[in-house]
């Protein structure tokens, strides 16, 4: 680790969403909640962004790191920093909570106050799992988004709100459980809650498979990965716009994120024994979430099933253990925040419009609205990873990642690449082009203002990412190479194995 | 002097319920009880907080003021507070009988005050049940409801399970008594380990396992526990209140005192806690799923809860007791700030259902929010104290190799999420038929909400104040020379 970070950046961005729901609980008038809200997101997004110049891409070392002591009877300490992969999720974070407030400007319009306090204690969550270097306090943030999330999608949620909400819970809370346990054995072992220490540590064989095994239970379902993804169409479904792009742009990415950041360093030996089985499970993710998406007819649950598909492939890099599947994953993982936030907020805006969000219903509204149309084929487009969008770059590192390992594996899950073409082009297809004189819709407006400052980021990223994915693997890169000397020096171990 | 002042906590309860008890005499005066009461309360506390540090034995070595006993008094004032705050309305107490319930909460309280230090057979013992006679004549003060006399049963059950306890309680400590010859735990804590270690030990490990029953009884351990939901259940609500919080705070910190008279390496006591930890945890979790009145609900998950406390001792050492006696500090908290809403929820007192909490979010936010931190903490999810106390036994249980028991404990609280999940759904996701009617909160009852939402989240959140002050009090239970 670097030494201590002279300005507490990171304590600033998580614990400065707290402070402005201190101000937001005693503002009255809707508007201004609304107002102040964005005012607090863009804060942190813009604090945020200070981070990139200090941030030294040359060195795998976590940076602005900070470090007190919390708990010290049970040598629990309040550690923060970040390294390339955290960094890039912290700042995906930092970029959809302002577009969030945005997207629930109009559509949130029962208990406003209450929904913005729910994003904000979100936003603190999301970005101290991703900045937390003491299992302990990763393990409280990753607990604690449960209940704004919860609460978000049990209150302003569809007509199965109920359902969805508890589902996501139980689901979720159920694997954490054993991740618990894992990291109370961990300390137990290596003497230390500190994540930087517990990596490396040696630990048998054994015990790593049981680690690895409560890591996996708790990771896959966040993911989610097949076949422990069912909450995953119920929570999207029923979330409001915000709570469905949270969900897919940065929750997902927790799991991913506890791979890389657990599983991976401290288990190498486990991972590396039981890698191949997870890569066919991502397989199995990737066909499975493409033919499903395929037969959806309401956008959200199509857009879910995507997800479950996308999120196959950044499980499927992890494990393929080598620069190009991991730094093809981290970028898979980039790219579906933006990617698949941005169809949500698509998604979230013609149900504004149209109160349905069965395709056939909205089919032709391209029609009526040419720059929402060109957001919405824009977000396709990169959804099917067409060359030059972001996604194509992500998922071509993560295929080549795959060869290098498995040229049967790759083969099969070609047939989802092409799922995700036919369910992308499909549903682009009937929206944009479909059924032009449908009579049921009343005079539609294109995107207003808001809409558009809300899509612009986002498309502004697709686009770059697509043509120019440089920087962005720059930041990564010393973090991965440091990941994987972590992890594959046991790959001789592994072979030894009867 | 001195040891006036290190007394002074147990004399401000004793001049308050002296008072309460002429306030009894008149009629009518309920409001002047409930304001001594607050005195009484908030001076019991205050001095706790000012006589904290102080070391001194008394009554011929049989009464001890140490770190230990003094940080439990701090927690049981704070808790006093607490009730009386909450005992605001009391709308299902007879009317005549409401003095006197404030003077018996106060016996109550001085029987528990008593009771963490007491450091000799009889006069724990005597405390004890002065702690339990008070509370026994709590519950048949409720108001009876045409057709059922519950308030009578529960209180006879409460009655003569807790007699039953206590006569085994003292059948064991007879046996401890004719190992060591003496009802002093200083003297029995320097002959029993030698015993306890010997292979004749059985005799030893019988006496000291009985003696806990009576401890087990009010902490309602399985199966200790039959009296617990129906008490919960048929005593009023602010009752039901009391004996779900301060009596288990009183029990956990007589629990620690007599364990550790036992050494880890008792493999037999180990055992047998464990045995009661798992059936605690799996029996109440288990029936509290189907409940539908709150309380009951409650009475199961506190069987549970009482489990998860146990699990510290399970690990017999510092750590572990430490951990036990953090978790039933936040326990307290959570308990009560559930029953603060079941008190306010209820217009006439009556008993509150799940479905009764349908709403709760547009009839009172306040209470709905103290609510969903109470039940979280309960479910143990950071950042609540639940979560931090739940940690600290599962560690400490761990470090001395108790996996399975860990691994029981943990898929335990996933159970028990579900039905912690369903009171949260009732109350943020469910509508209440017609237009449900606000509730006002009067001042106090606003300000209970607002300390225990604080109280619950500071003690998960920053807990390191506290959880060293336990640590450095369990030093003193090991009973060194007072310099």
């Amino acid at each position: 680790m670097t030494p201590e970070s002279p300005f507490p950046f990171l304590s600033v961005l998580i614990f400065g969403p707290v402070a402005g729901v201190a101000v937001l609980a005693l503002l009255r008038d809707e508007r201004a909640q609304r107002w102040w809200t964005l005012f607090v997101t863009a804060a942190v997004g813009l604090l945020s962004l200070l981070l990139l110049p200090r941030f030294n891409t040359d060195t795998h070392a976590f940076q602005f790191v900070e470090q007190a002591a919390w708990i010290p009877t049970l040598k629990i300490n309040y550690t923060l920093g970040l390294d390339g992969i955290s960094l890039l999720l912290v700042l995906l974070t930092t970029l959809m909570m302002p577009l969030c407030v945005l997207a629930s400007w109009n559509y949130i319009k029962t208990r406003v106050k209450e929904f913005m306090i729910a994003l904000l204690l979100m936003e603190t969550t999301m970005i101290g799992v991703f900045s937390a270097l003491d299992t302990i306090l990763f393990f409280v943030f990753w607990e604690a988004m449960l209940i704004p999330m919860a609460l978000m999608i049990g209150v302003w949620g569809g007509p199965r709100r109920v359902y969805a909400s508890l589902k996501f819970f139980i689901y979720t809370m159920a694997g954490s459980v054993f991740l618990l346990v894992a990291l109370i054995a961990l300390r137990l072992q290596t003497g230390t809650f500190s994540l930087p220490d517990t990596m490396g540590h040696p630990l048998s064989a054994g015990f790593q498979s049981w680690v690895f095994a409560a890591f996996f239970i708790s990771f896959a379902i966040k993911v989610p990965m097949f076949p422990f993804h069912t909450w995953l169409p119920a929570a999207h479904v029923e979330a409001p716009t915000a709570g469905s792009v949270l969900l897919a742009s940065i929750l997902l990415k927790m799991g991913t994120y506890g791979f890389l950041r657990f599983a991976l360093p401290i288990t190498p030996l486990a991972a590396h024994t039981f890698g191949p089985y997870v890569m066919w499970i991502s397989v199995v993710a990737i066909l499975y979430g493409g033919f499903a998406a395929l037969a959806q007819t309401d956008l959200k649950k199509l857009v879910a099933y995507s997800s479950v598909s996308h999120m196959g492939f950044a499980t499927l890099g992890i494990f393929a253990l080598n620069t190009g599947g991991i730094e093809g994953a981290t970028l898979v993982m980039i790219n579906h925040g933006i990617t698949t936030g941005g169809l949500f907020m698509v998604v979230g805006l013609i149900y504004e419009r149209l109160h349905t969000r069965d395709i056939g219903a909205a089919a032709g509204i391209g029609k009526q609205m040419p720059i929402f149309a060109f957001c919405y084929g824009l977000f396709c487009l990169s959804s099917l990873a067409f060359p030059g969008t972001n996604s194509f770059i992500g998922e071509f590192l993560v295929l080549a990642g795959g060869l290098k390992v498995s040229k049967l594996l790759i083969l099969c899950a070609v047939p989802g690449i092409v799922a995700a073409a036919a369910y992308n082009l499909r549903m682009l297809q009937k929206l944009a082009w479909g059924g032009t004189d449908n009579p049921k819709h009343p005079p539609l407006a294109d995107l207003n203002f808001r809409e558009m400052v809300m899509f612009a980021p986002l498309v502004a990223f697709v686009f770059w990412i697509g043509l120019h994915p440089q920087p962005v693997m720059r930041i990564m890169h010393a973090s991965v190479v440091h990941l994987l000397q972590q992890a594959n020096p046991v790959i001789t171990q592994v072979a030894a194995l009867p | 002097m001195s040891s006036f002042l290190a007394f002074l906590p147990e004399l401000i309860l004793l001049a308050g319920a002296l008072g309460l008890f002429v306030v009894a005499l008149g009629d009518g005066r309920v409001r002047l009880a409930r304001t001594v009461s607050l005195l009484t309360a908030t001076g019991m506390l205050l001095a706790a907080l000012f006589t904290f540090g102080q070391q001194m034995v008394m009554f011929d070595g049989a009464y001890r003021v140490d770190g230990f006993s003094q940080f439990l008094k701090i927690v049981i004032g704070f808790g006093y507070v607490c009730v009386v705050l909450l005992s605001g309305e009391l709308r299902d107490i007879r009317g005549e009988a409401k003095p006197e319930y404030y003077l018996f909460i106060a016996l109550s309280l001085i029987g528990l005050t008593l009771l963490v230090s007491s450091i000799d057979v009889i006069t724990l013992v005597v405390s004890l049940e002065l702690s339990s006679f008070a509370l026994y004549l709590l519950v048949p003060m409720r108001r009876e409801r045409a057709g059922q006399r519950a308030q009578m049963e529960s209180a006879i059950k409460y009655l003569m399970f807790g007699v039953a306890a206590t006569g085994v309680m003292l059948f064991g400590f007879s046996y401890l008594y004719g190992l060591t010859g003496s009802t002093s735990l200083p003297v029995i804590l320097a002959k029993l380990p030698p015993l306890l270690a010997s292979s004749n030990s059985s005799l030893a490990i019988v006496g000291l396992a009985l003696a806990l029953a009576g401890l087990l009884y009010k902490l309602a351990v399985f199966p200790f526990h039959f009296w617990t939901p129906d008490v919960y259940e048929g005593a009023a609500n602010e009752t039901s209140g009391l004996i779900a919080s301060l009596p288990k705070v009183g029990a956990v910190a007589v629990l620690v005192r007599l364990v550790s008279l036992a050494t880890p390496e008792h493999a037999a006591f180990a055992t047998l806690l464990t045995c009661l930890a798992v059936a605690s945890m799996v029996y109440g979790n288990l029936i509290a799923l189907v409940q539908t009145d709150f309380k009951r609900l409650l009475g199961f998950s506190g069987i549970a809860h009482a489990g998860y406390a146990l699990i510290g001792f399970v690990a017999l050492d510092d750590a572990g007791y430490a951990a036990a006696l953090y978790y039933i500090s936040g326990y307290m908290l959570m308990v009560l700030a559930c029953f603060v809403v079941i008190c306010h929820v209820s217009p006439d007192g009556a008993n509150v259902s799940v479905a009764d909490l349908a709403g709760l979010h547009r009839r009172s936010p306040l209470l709905a929010v103290t609510l969903l931190v109470g039940v979280f903490a309960l479910a143990g999810i950071p950042p609540f104290v639940g979560f931090m106390a739940k940690l600290s036994l599962l560690t400490a249980a761990l470090d001395k190799g108790h996996l399975a028991l860990v691994v029981v404990a943990v898929i335990n609280s996933a159970i028990a999420i579900y039905y912690y999940l369903r009171i949260v759904r009732t109350a943020f996701f469910g509508e209440s038929e017609g237009i449900p009617a606000r509730i006002q909160l009067a001042w106090p009852v606003a300000a209970l909400c607002l300390l225990l939402i604080a109280g619950i989240t500071a003690l998960g959140v920053v807990p390191a104040t506290v959880v060293d002050t336990i640590s450095r009090s369990l030093a003193a239970i090991k009973f060194p020379p007072l310099g």
